[in-house]
C-alpha cells in the first residue's frame, strides 16, 4: 500500500507519518491486509451513516406498530430494516415527547450507535461535550442552538456500558401527507443524538 | 483508573466547537487508521476493554491535545508493542519518537475474584448507591456517579465485567442496568433543574441504598 501514499502534495504531518508507519508495518508483516483496510474504509465512507437511523425514525413516524416495537427492543426493530453491525448489538431508542427531550453522550470514551448513525462527529468525542453534557445539559444544548423549554425534562443518557442510544425525535407538525422517504430526508444526525429538534 | 478520559462533570473545557458539514474522516489517514485499528485488534486478539484501557493509559497531556483517531493510533501501537507483534524500534525507525501509552498500573492479579452472575439482584425502581470504587485499571464506573444514589430505570443484558476482561482477558458476566440520577444528587446546588442523568452500570458497581 505504500505506493498509495506517494501522491501527497504536502509533507506529511507528524500524526500522518505515525499512522503511515503503523499501517506499513502491519501490512508488511501480514497482520492486516490492504484489502481489509480498503473494504472498511469504503463501508464507513459510503454505506454506514445517519441515513440508516433516519430510515428507522421515518418508519416509526408512519407506522405506530413499528414505533412500539422500536421502543420495546431497538436492536430487533433496526434489524427489521436490515440494519446492524459493530456497536449495534444493544440499541435503545428513547422517544422525545412534549414533556421529555433526550440527549446522548459518552463521558468515558465516545460510544455511539454506529449502524444507525455512522461514526461520531468530532464534537461528540470532544472534552467540552463529554464533560459538560451530564452537568449542564440545558446550557450546552442552548449553546448548540437547541433551546429546550424549562418545563421540558432533559434526559441525559451516558452510554457507559453496553447500550447504544438512538433518540426518536418528535414528528414535525404538518407532515401527515409527507411520504416515509421524504420524512427520512428531513431527519438529521443531530436530532438523533438529541442536540437538535426538527 | 481515575484518568483524564473520565470527563463527566469536569469544568474548564469551554464551548462545544461544531465543524459545519464535517466529513466522516478528516483526510485519508483517519479513514485508514480506523480500518487498521479494527484489523490489528482482531489479529492480536485484543478485546474492547483492552483497547479502551490503552487509550486511557495515554499521557494525559497527549490525550487532551490529540484527536480521536490519534488516540486509536496510539492505543493500537501500544498494544502491539506490548505483546511483541511489533517493536518500538520498528515504529521509531519509520516515525521518530512515536509516543505510546504508559504501562498498566495493575495486572491480572489485582483484579479481585468475581463470580459470574446473570440473574439481576436489583429490580426496576430499586434505590441503589454507586460504590466508591477507585480501581487503578480499566473500569466503566464514571467518577461523577460514585457514591451517588440513583434509581434503577432499566435492566439490561448481563455483560462481561470490564475490569476482568481488560486485565485477565476473561469474560465473566455481570448484570447491567440503566440507573437514573437526579441532577441535584450529582451536582448539588450547581445542578440544572429537571435534567436527570441515566448512567449504565454493572451490578458490581452498585449496592442497595
Amino acid at each position: 500500500m505504500s505506493n498509495d501514499h506517494g501522491h501527497h502534495p504536502e509533507p506529511l504531518s507528524d500524526v500522518e507519518r505515525r499512522a503511515r508507519a503503523l499501517e506499513e508495518l502491519l501490512t508488511e508483516k501480514g497482520i492486516v491486509s490492504a484489502e481489509f483496510i480498503d473494504q472498511v474504509v469504503e463501508a464507513y465512507a459510503q454505506d454506514i451513516g445517519p441515513m440508516n437511523g433516519a430510515k428507522v425514525v421515518a418508519r416509526a413516524w408512519v407506522d405506530p406498530e413499528y414505533k412500539r416495537r422500536l421502543l420495546a427492543d431497538g436492536t430487533a426493530a433496526i434489524a427489521e430494516l436490515g440494519i446492524g453491525g459493530p456497536e449495534g448489538d444493544h440499541v435503545v431508542a428513547v422517544e422525545n415527547t412534549p414533556e421529555v427531550h433526550n440527549v446522548v453522550v459518552c463521558t468515558l470514551c465516545s460510544c455511539y450507535p454506529w449502524p444507525v448513525l455512522g461514526l461520531p462527529p468530532t464534537w461528540y468525542k470532544s472534552p467540552p461535550y463529554r464533560s459538560r453534557m451530564v452537568r449542564e445539559p440545558r446550557t450546552v444544548l442552548a449553546e448548540m442552538g437547541c433551546d429546550v423549554p424549562d418545563d421540558v425534562e432533559i434526559r441525559v443518557w451516558d452510554s457507559s456500558a453496553e447500550m447504544r442510544y438512538l433518540v426518536l425525535p418528535a414528528r414535525p407538525p404538518g407532515t401527515d401527507a409527507v411520504s416515509e422517504e421524504d420524512l427520512a430526508a428531513t431527519v438529521t444526525r443531530d436530532a438523533m443524538i438529541g442536540v437538535a429538534r426538527p | 483508573m481515575d484518568g483524564v478520559h473520565d470527563l463527566g462533570g469536569m469544568q474548564g473545557f469551554g464551548p462545544v466547537e461544531v465543524e459545519p458539514d464535517e466529513p466522516t474522516f478528516h483526510g485519508e489517514w483517519e479513514a485508514r487508521m480506523f480500518a487498521v485499528a479494527g484489523g490489528a485488534l482482531g489479529a492480536g486478539g485484543f478485546n474492547t476493554p483492552m483497547f479502551r484501557h490503552a487509550i486511557e493509559r495515554m499521557d494525559p497531556g497527549h490525550y487532551l491535545t490529540s484527536s480521536y483517531f490519534e488516540h486509536w493510533l496510539t492505543a493500537v501501537a501500544t498494544l502491539l508493542v506490548e505483546n511483541g507483534m511489533i517493536s518500538r524500534g520498528e515504529l521509531d525507525a519509520r516515525a521518530s519518537a512515536f509516543p505510546l501509552s504508559r504501562p498498566p498500573a495493575v495486572d491480572a492479579d489485582d483484579v479481585g475474584a468475581v463470580s459470574p452472575r446473570e440473574e439481576p439482584r436489583f429490580a426496576v425502581g430499586d434505590a441503589v448507591r454507586v460504590r466508591d470504587l477507585h480501581f487503578g485499571g480499566h473500569t466503566r464506573c464514571p467518577r461523577y456517579a460514585r457514591g451517588r444514589r440513583g434509581v434503577v430505570a432499566r435492566i439490561d443484558v448481563a455483560a462481561p465485567i470490564p475490569e476482568v476482561e481488560a486485565h485477565r482477558r476473561e469474560r465473566v458476566l455481570d448484570p447491567t442496568y440503566g440507573v437514573r440520577f437526579d441532577s441535584a444528587e450529582l451536582w448539588s446546588d450547581a445542578a440544572e433543574a429537571n435534567a436527570p442523568v441515566h448512567v449504565d452500570l454493572y451490578e458490581l458497581y452498585l449496592e442497595p441504598a
